[in-house]
């Protein structure tokens, strides 16, 4: 019963040597190429006037461009883009925009007011997701022919309504009023589509980077476009790699092989915090972290339940803890860096408070209420401090877990009770949030309205809704500011949501890379500016 | 998994040819059965594509719009029928998410998971047979023991953890390996714009266009994912390998052989492993159809783009396209791989030569 001494073993050994692969090369990402690592399977579509999530937008805010840009340096300040310059009629409804000349799209065709008024036109044609942010002005597929209208090298626009200035400009100044080229979107358009397919996996743009290729869930690469009229990028290529997990960009990030990592957790930014290799970037984003009261269970309608609700969120427990340094306590609907953001936070944990309150109320206690939530574990940890906090106070939270396309369509057909959401603005005007959390023109099942917040939590913001509609009128701006002041307070204490936390933007990179600009609360990421 | 061994195959067919030709029979059948269960399940579930890809602010004319232009009004039978008559001429049709083709997409996301589950398998097998052999010629020896518990970790520890722990101690720490992802941006810029991607298997690709630098920068990628599957198949198949041989080296046969003075690395190797192999045949084959599946875990740990992250985005994002396709793909993947398997029996078992 001999066994040749060591078959086995050496066989196992020889195939383990295999293993042991060539050395690593130097990490180190390439000179000439910014790398970075952040979760982009986000990405619906690239096309410009479709594009309507993070990654997409913060890709498409480096290839396209708009007529009027917020300055990444100065978060706030408008400026020129395509539009030399802008103006607003005496009758508050027509705005005419004077293109620059000498700008090229990356096919090398000069970029015109045709293009412009083209463009914007097409988005209202399309009628994608984001094309509310030019239909709110009266545009319609019918009408926006005699609407946007060009002459030489000027733009008109004419709107239904003299609305605030302000407003009109900082909607042109979001992804979706990006100018592209007309001419080699049309000469690639399938069915009708108006070039819809084609810019999914292309760019035609007058931004400081040309898409080379995009590969969904995978990652894309730019290239930067020589005698680009800002100026050439220092960095050539953007090199973008899909990594989905904080803990694989923290190694990546350490060892080298990314330039920016932009998806870590707490807990991989504490590890790099005392590394002399790595800085991180702390900016504000616009997100906003809150809890959604669905109206229709009873219980929850009840004014005096909502402000236990919110004596009884552990407010700064969870900003220390959990969300320490990737979100700051926040308690209006407005973001901090917006027109009118309310910053004060009058609300605290106070659990004797909350059980006050929920004895007055009249309901049975303890209350069952389900809360639902996305299966990601920030979310996860919230909801639990939510349960522990709300259980205190007498109300037992069950968690329905989902993954995040499920939760949405739940919360869109009004079928939670609570659930934890959060809410980003898309254009840098406070009406983007006001309209959402503070407007609900029909609140029947019937309406489907699902773009309204207020809607999908089935709450009816009564007086709310009329003073949103004044304020977005409003042509002084300090009283405009008031106005929104005086809506944040009214739903801020009397609302179906409890606003709780506003995103505090953390990217990590190497201490070589400079100029790289999250976008703060109203923008989007920026590559052209970055060196290394 | 169950590593229950399958039985050879009866004597249907006279001939190679006949048991092809059933094969096909089995997978055109199978993969309609297929199709119809996902497709079915598909419309149970109580969501609605639509909803998850309109994004936060649609408005119901939107809605309308795009729930009409994918045909979801039609009734379910008729969206099947479409659906099947374009899928047999290969048009999986387009991802909800993304708009591309879904034979597109399988074509760029199957190769990578093709890559790593036939390296992972090779692994696998090189040294989870010889150690399984190892443990059944000496039960209860030290051998037997380190093979035991290290099949067992293997079996038990959770797969992401493992590879956590593989890239910190081999990437983190030695740098005996590249990171996360198939390539290094350079190398991937290369593959993507200068070289000519024949099948989509970067290793294979990197060797047919002589560019060897990419070639040793996607192995040192490569080497620690497919060890990882490796290992957790290497698990599995010396667990079977083990118990196939003690059975084996119970029977008359082998006892005889023995008398009669057979060197002892003959009878293993030769005599019992001819039988051993038909059942091991069928463990191999089903783990490697399991890490062809795309092994989901260990692509998000190492942002590797494969089937197995595919089909659960597409999963979530409620993209059924794509989930047919992907659910096409792995059935595909598993008939074949059992009609293969059947045909190896053959070959190698006398009693199933007719």
């Amino acid at each position: 019963m001999h066994l040749k001494h060591g078959f086995g073993r050496a066989a196992a050994l020889a195939v383990l040597m295999a293993g042991t692969a060539p050395m690593a090369l130097m990490a180190e990402t390439p000179a000439d190429t910014l790398v970075l690592a952040d979760a982009i399977d986000d990405i619906v579509s690239i096309d410009p006037h479709e594009a309507f999530e993070f990654s997409g937008t913060d890709l498409n805010n480096n290839v396209y461009d708009t007529l009027i840009e917020l300055d990444p340096t100065k978060p706030g300040e408008l400026v020129p883009g395509l539009a030399e310059s802008w103006a607003v009629a005496e009758d508050g409804m027509t705005y005419t925009f004077k293109v620059k000349s000498g700008i090229t799209f990356s096919s090398g065709n000069p970029m015109t007011a045709e293009d412009a008024a083209g463009s914007l036109r097409r988005v209202v044609k399309l009628n994608k997701t984001p094309a509310f942010i030019l239909t709110q002005f009266g545009l319609t597929p019918e009408n926006v022919d005699e609407m946007i209208t060009f002459e030489g090298d000027t733009v008109t626009l004419k709107t239904d309504k003299a609305y605030a200035p302000s407003f009109v400009f900082n909607c042109l100044t979001a992804g979706v009023a990006n100018i592209v080229d007309m001419k080699t979107v049309m000469a690639n358009e399938v069915e009708g589509d108006m070039g819809n397919a084609w810019l999914k996996a292309n760019s035609a743009g007058t931004g400081a980077y040309v898409l080379r290729s995009f590969k969904p869930n995978e990652g894309y690469v730019l290239e930067a476009r020589a005698g680009h009229w800002r100026g050439d990028a220092p960095i050539k290529n953007v090199f973008m790699q899909h990594v989905p997990e904080g803990a694989t960009q923290r190694l990546l990030l350490e060892k080298g092989d990314i330039d920016i990592g932009r998806e870590m957790t707490p807990t991989d930014i504490e590890g790099v915090s005392g590394n002399a290799d790595i800085k991180v970037q702390n900016d504000v984003g616009g997100q906003l972290y809150y809890l959604a009261l669905n109206q229709k269970k009873a219980e929850l309608a009840n004014p005096k339940v909502q402000e236990a609700m919110r004596w009884a969120v552990d407010y700064t427990g969870m900003t220390d803890s959990i969300l320490k340094g990737q979100w700051v306590v926040h308690q209006a609907f407005l973001p901090t860096g917006f027109l009118g953001a309310l910053t004060e936070t009058p609300y605290s944990l106070d659990i004797e408070k909350a059980k006050a309150l929920l004895a007055e109320s009249g309901v049975t206690l303890p209350l069952e209420v389900s809360l639902t939530v996305r299966n990601n574990q920030e979310r996860l940890d919230i909801a639990t401090s939510l349960q522990n906090t709300f259980a205190q106070a007498g109300i037992n939270l069950t968690l329905d877990v989902g993954d995040g396309a499920r939760v949405l369509e739940k919360y869109r057909a009004r079928q939670h009770d609570i659930t934890v959401q959060t809410w980003g603005p898309d254009y840098p005007d406070p009406h983007t949030n006001a309209s959402t959390f503070a407007m609900n023109p029909d609140n029947s099942d019937e309406a489907g309205n699902t773009g309204y917040l207020a809607w999908r939590t089935a709450w009816d913001p009564g007086e709310l809704h009329a003073m949103t509609e004044a304020a977005v009128v409003e042509k002084d701006t300090a009283a405009r500011t008031a106005m929104y002041e005086d809506i944040q307070r009214k739903h801020r204490d009397g609302s179906a949501f409890v606003m709780m936390f506003q995103q505090a933007r953390q990217d990590a990179m190497r201490a070589n890379v400079t100029g790289f600009y999250a976008g703060g609360a109203t923008d989007s990421a920026t590559y052209w500016t970055v060196t290394k | 998994m169950t590593g229950i061994p399958a039985s050879p195959p009866a004597k249907r067919f006279p001939s190679l040819l006949g048991q092809i030709l059933f094969g096909m029979a089995t997978l055109a059948i199978t993969l309609l059965g297929l199709l119809l269960v996902t497709f079915v399940i598909a419309r149970i579930v109580p969501t609605d594509p639509v909803l998850s890809i309109v994004g936060e602010r649609a408005t119901p004319a939107q809605i309308a719009a795009i729930r009409d232009k994918l045909g979801l009004d039609l009734p379910m039978w008729q969206q099947f029928f479409i659906y099947v008559r374009d899928a047999v001429q290969g048009d999986l049709g387009n991802s909800i998410r993304t708009g591309q083709s879904v034979t597109s997409e399988i074509a760029r996301y199957f190769p990578a998971t093709l890559e790593l589950a036939t390296l992972g398998t090779i692994f696998g097998t090189l040294v989870g047979v010889p150690a399984g052999v190892l443990a059944a010629t000496r039960p209860g020896s030290i051998a037997d023991q380190i093979v035991r518990v290290v099949g067992l970790m293997g079996y038990s520890m959770p797969v992401f953890w493992l590879g956590l722990i593989g890239l910190l101690v081999f990437y983190g720490q030695l740098d005996w390996v590249a990171g996360p992802g198939r390539l290094d941006p350079t190398y991937d810029m290369m593959m993507e714009f200068t070289l000519t991607s024949y099948t989509g298997m970067i290793l294979i690709d990197a060797a047919l266009n002589g560019a060897w630098d990419v070639f040793a920068n996607a192995v040192s990628h490569i080497i620690l994912p497919a060890g990882l599957l490796g290992y957790v198949s290497m698990a599995y198949i010396s667990r079977m390998t083990r118990s196939f041989m003690m059975n084996e080296l119970g029977q008359e046969y082998i006892t005889t052989a023995r008398v009669k003075g057979m060197p002892e690395w003959r009878v293993i190797w030769v005599h019992a492993m001819k039988n051993v192999l038909v059942p091991l045949i069928t463990v191999i084959a089903l783990s490697y159809a399991y890490l062809l599946e795309g092994s989901v875990l260990t692509e998000t740990i190492f942002a590797w783009p494969g089937l197995g992250s595919y089909i659960t985005d597409a999963l979530f994002a409620n993209d059924m396209p794509a989930v047919l396709g992907g659910t096409v793909v792995v059935g595909v993947v598993f008939v074949t791989l059992n009609m293969a398997s059947d045909i190896l029996y053959r070959l190698v078992d006398p009693r199933a030569r007719a």
